[in-house]
Parts: structure tokens; C-alpha cells; sequence
């Protein structure tokens, strides 16, 4: 640990605000989860909850954004405390967007009630769903614990998420050729799958941030990319 | 180089404009500045930072023999200008003052009117063979420590009669009459407010174009708006030494960071 500042008030406000990190942290995970869940079991309730919690994920974005304003102006931060201020500032940037997509996510599982089941579509879902809930969990265990090789090993992993998104992209695809009546689901299963793989995109942010916080310097941009999605044509024999 | 603004970071960077190496201070018995080794830029400023007492003033009067003046100072190594020893015994310390000029903390006009102030120098030194030449100098010094509009209809008037960022842009106007190289500046805004602060700034970031300009300040913001290059000094040691963007935003030895970061190192 550093030392503590001259200013004890400066040093309460810096716990502060990454306190309100790994607060919005702990919401944007359980909204992940449960948007998943909520789709697989057809969870109307849950889904609901969701999509209730993200205005609370956005009020605390927007205090966070209060608070690093205010501690620019009066601290004028340097060095590790400046990246500490900046670090917050784009994290929280990263979990807001985290939790639109699982506020998304559970908006189409309204519409997908109603409409028949894919085979194993909604807990290929999930598996990628807790794929990228695991990522953000060490990528703010990361954060808090200044460790930039798990930061790394999070932004590695991105590239899994973006394989199980090319997986179901190609099953959705083959579902619909197979039966239009399955355009309508599949296609909104196509975007909660995408939204998922930005979510992971995200993490990665996140994660490239506590590199940056711990070193000083952005990580390199040598990083396993998976998402192939943008080069896939469509055969029709 | 790393200069804290965007659009200020290309600065030559050839021969060192001041080169010290292996340079020692000491008061009597007090060890002030140990083995100092730095190389300062030409056309560029370099800020001096460090805790009260860590010898940033004692090593800015080692730069033009100011603490020649202080009988129980005595100074060791090898210190050049333009790669000449300044301690060599051929040189006359009052020539290298007019060369490198000097600027206090407080502002400390002669007791003279404003013109005797900026022509005082260029008179000792024989600068000017006229008169007209003498004003011609008093003109263009005033104009370059950014004065010269606010005093050129009372050219008489007492220099201390000015306030107090008038009288540090007249010292600074006085510092350059001589046609000095490098300027050295113990903190020169410690004194005044903050709206001559920022004008005494926007000079010195003037200055920068046409002399090597070194400045002593407590204020850690100052040291990263002006300078591209800083110095942290700590108990007489240069702890780190490297261009201001990099010193401000990811100091190497925790010495720096604790300083600049305001932590209890
Ligand atoms: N004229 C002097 N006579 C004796 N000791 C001095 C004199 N000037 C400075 N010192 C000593 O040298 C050390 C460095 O002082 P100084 O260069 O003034 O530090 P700074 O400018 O960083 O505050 C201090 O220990 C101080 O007491
Ligand atoms: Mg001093």
C-alpha cells in the first residue's frame, strides 16, 4: 500500500469513489447474471428487476462522475492518484455500458416468451453470460488488489467469449435457414448473444485500465481477437 | 519531448546548455548538494522541486557563483556553460552574472526610478554607446519582461512604486538587459497573486524561446504548466531528473511520487 497523503480528507475521498467502483461492480455482475437467468427460466419478474436496477447503475455513474469532478478541482491529482481519479472515471464508463446490455438482454426476453424455444440456444446464453461475469468479477479483484497480471489474464480471456459468440452466430444462422418461423427468435437471440460479447469487450476495458493503473502505461494492443463474425457469408445451396 | 501541453512538446534537444557533474555544496560541516550530475537545455525550462531545504536554491547559486558570496559555502565539481568551466579562474563571476541572470523571490527593484532599474546593467557593462542605444535596450528589456505598456508613459517613476507582479516583470526586464543566456529563478511567483502569477508564467514561457531558463517553485501545478524538463531534489540528493510529463505522470523512484503526489513519504 502507499503511503497515506498529507491531506487524510483527500485519501478518504480516493477510498470513496473506488469504493463506489466495486459497489457498481457487484450490481452490473448480478445484473449479467440474472438477465441470463431470467431468459432461460422465462422469468418475467426477474427480467423486470433487471431492467429496474440499471437506473441505479446509471445514478451511480453519474455520482461517481460528480465525485471525480469535484476531486480534479480541488486536488488537481498527479502521477498515481491522477490515474487513480482517471482509471475510476472510465471504469464506471465501462460498467454503465455493461448494464444497458443486461438491461437490453432483459427487454427481449419480454418479446421471447411469447415466442417458441430454440434448442439449447438459452443456456448456451448463460454459459457465455457467466463467462463474462467471471471476467468482470477478477477484473475488479484486479482492480482493488493492484495486480496487473490478473488484469491480463481477464483481457485474454475475451477472446473465449468472442468464440462462443461465433459459435451461436453459425447456430442462429442455421436455424433460420432451417425454418423461417425461427427468424423472429433467433434474431433477437443474436443480439443478446452480441450484446454479451460486448459486455466482454468492456471487461477487457476495464481491466486494461488497471494495467494502466498499476504501470503507468496502456497495456500493448497485441491481444487475442475472436470474433470472426464480420468475414461469415451465408451459403444457400 | 513530454511537455505537459499537447501542442508544446517539440523542443531541440542537442548539447546541454549547463553541464553539471559530480557537484558538492557544503556549508561548514552541512553537506547542502551531493554529487550532483545534471544537464540542462538550452531554450527550454527546467524546474527545480523538492521539500524546504533540499538545496534547490544552493545548486541554482552554484550556476552563476552566488554562493561565491557566502563565506563559509564552498563548492566542488565541474560545472559548465557552453562546455567553458565556470569556475575556471579566468572567469570573472560579475561577467557570468551578466550572462546568466538571476530573479528573486521577492521582487527587489533598486531604489531608482524604473528606466535606471533596466539600465543599470547595460550601464556597468558597458552595453550601450549612447544614449539612444540605452533606450533602445531599456525598450526592448521591459518588452520582453512583458511591462513595457503599463510603465512606458512613467519611465521615471520609482520602480519600487510599481506592485508587486509589475516589480518581479521589471526584475525579470532588469535580468535580461544584460543579453544574459540563461536565466535562473528562485521562486519568482511566491510572492505575488495568482493573476500575476499567471502573467509572470506566460512570460517565463516566453523567455523559453531565446534563453535557457531554470526555475526553483514550490508550486507542483507551476513546475508542470512552465517547464519541460523537472528536477526533484531530496536532501541535497537530484533524486530524479527527466522530462515534466513524465516526472508528473509516472515518476520512477517513490521519493518523486510521494512528493508531487503530497503523500507522507
Ligand atoms: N547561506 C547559508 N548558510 C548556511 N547554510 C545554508 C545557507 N543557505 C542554505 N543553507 C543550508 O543548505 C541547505 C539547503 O538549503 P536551500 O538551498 O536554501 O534549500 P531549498 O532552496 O531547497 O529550500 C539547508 O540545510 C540550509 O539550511
Ligand atoms: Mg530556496
Amino acid at each position: 500500500m502507499q503511503d497515506p497523503h498529507i491531506s487524510a480528507a483527500f485519501d478518504r475521498d480516493l477510498e470513496a469513489i473506488q469504493a463506489m467502483i466495486m459497489k457498481m461492480g457487484g450490481m452490473v455482475e448480478a445484473a449479467i447474471v440474472e438477465a441470463a437467468d431470467s431468459l432461460e427460466r422465462r422469468d418475467m419478474e426477474m427480467a423486470g428487476r433487471v431492467r429496474l436496477n440499471d437506473k441505479a447503475i446509471d445514478e451511480l455513474e453519474e455520482q461517481v462522475n460528480e465525485e471525480v469532478a469535484r476531486l480534479l478541482a480541488l486536488r488537481s491529482p498527479v502521477a498515481s492518484d491522477l490515474r487513480t481519479v482517471l482509471s475510476v472515471m472510465k471504469i464506471s464508463g465501462n460498467l454503465e455500458r455493461v448494464g444497458d446490455y443486461a438491461k437490453n438482454i432483459a427487454k427481449r426476453t419480454a418479446v421471447l416468451i411469447d415466442l417458441p424455444q430454440v434448442d439449447g440456444a438459452t443456456s448456451a446464453i448463460r454459459r457465455m453470460a457467466r463467462a463474462v461475469e467471471a471476467m468482470l468479477k477478477d477484473a475488479l479483484d484486479a482492480y482493488i488488489q493492484r495486480d496487473a497480471d490478473l488484469a491480463e489474464d481477464v483481457r485474454n480471456r475475451d477472446v473465449e467469449v468472442d468464440q462462443m459468440y461465433n459459435a451461436l452466430f453459425r447456430e442462429f444462422l442455421t436455424h433460420m435457414m432451417e425454418d423461417p418461423r425461427n427468424i423472429t427468435s433467433c434474431m433477437h437471440l443474436h443480439f443478446i448473444a452480441k450484446n454479451i460479447e460486448r459486455m466482454g469487450d468492456h471487461v477487457t476495458s476495464v481491466s486494461e485500465q488497471v494495467i494502466y493503473l498499476v504501470t503507468g502505461e496502456a497495456p500493448d494492443d497485441e491481444r487475442p481477437k475472436g470474433d470472426s463474425t464480420a468475414y461469415e457469408k451465408l451459403e444457400i445451396q | 519531448m513530454n511537455d505537459m501541453r499537447p501542442v508544446e512538446r517539440i523542443v531541440d534537444t542537442d548539447k546541454p546548455k549547463i553541464a553539471a557533474r559530480g557537484c558538492q555544496v557544503y556549508y561548514g560541516e552541512n553537506h547542502a548538494i551531493k554529487d550532483v550530475d545534471v544537464d540542462i537545455e538550452d531554450k527550454a525550462v527546467t524546474a527545480f522541486i523538492g521539500p524546504s531545504g533540499c538545496g534547490k536554491s544552493t545548486f541554482l547559486r552554484c550556476l552563476n557563483r552566488m554562493n561565491d558570496t557566502i563565506d563559509v559555502c564552498r563548492v566542488e565539481g565541474d560545472i559548465r556553460i557552453d562546455d567553458e568551466d565556470i569556475y575556471d579562474r579566468k572567469v570573472d563571476p560579475v561577467q557570468l552574472r551578466a550572462k546568466v541572470g538571476m530573479v528573486f523571490q521577492k521582487p527587489n527593484p533598486f531604489p531608482k526610478s524604473i528606466y535606471d532599474n533596466v539600465a543599470y546593467g547595460p550601464r556597468i557593462h558597458g552595453l550601450a554607446k549612447d544614449k539612444a542605444e540605452l533606450d533602445e535596450i531599456v525598450e526592448r528589456s521591459l518588452r520582453r519582461g512583458a511591462i513595457w505598456d503599463e510603465v512606458k508613459d512613467r519611465l521615471t517613476a520609482p520602480g519600487t512604486g510599481l506592485s508587486g507582479g509589475q516589480q518581479q516583470r521589471l526584475c525579470i526586464a532588469r535580468a535580461v538587459a544584460t543579453e544574459p543566456e540563461v536565466l535562473l529563478m528562485d521562486e519568482p511567483c511566491s510572492a505575488l497573486d495568482p493573476i500575476a502569477t499567471e502573467q509572470v508564467e506566460n512570460l517565463i514561457d516566453e523567455l523559453r524561446q531565446n534563453y535557457s531558463v531554470v526555475i526553483v517553485t514550490h508550486s507542483m501545478q507551476q513546475a508542470a504548466r512552465v517547464s519541460q524538463k523537472t528536477a526533484f531534489f531530496h536532501l541535497g540528493n537530484l533524486v530524479e531528473y527527466g522530462e515534466t510529463g513524465q516526472i508528473f505522470n509516472n515518476p520512477k523512484d517513490p521519493r518523486t511520487e510521494s512528493y508531487i503526489t503530497g503523500r507522507i513519504g
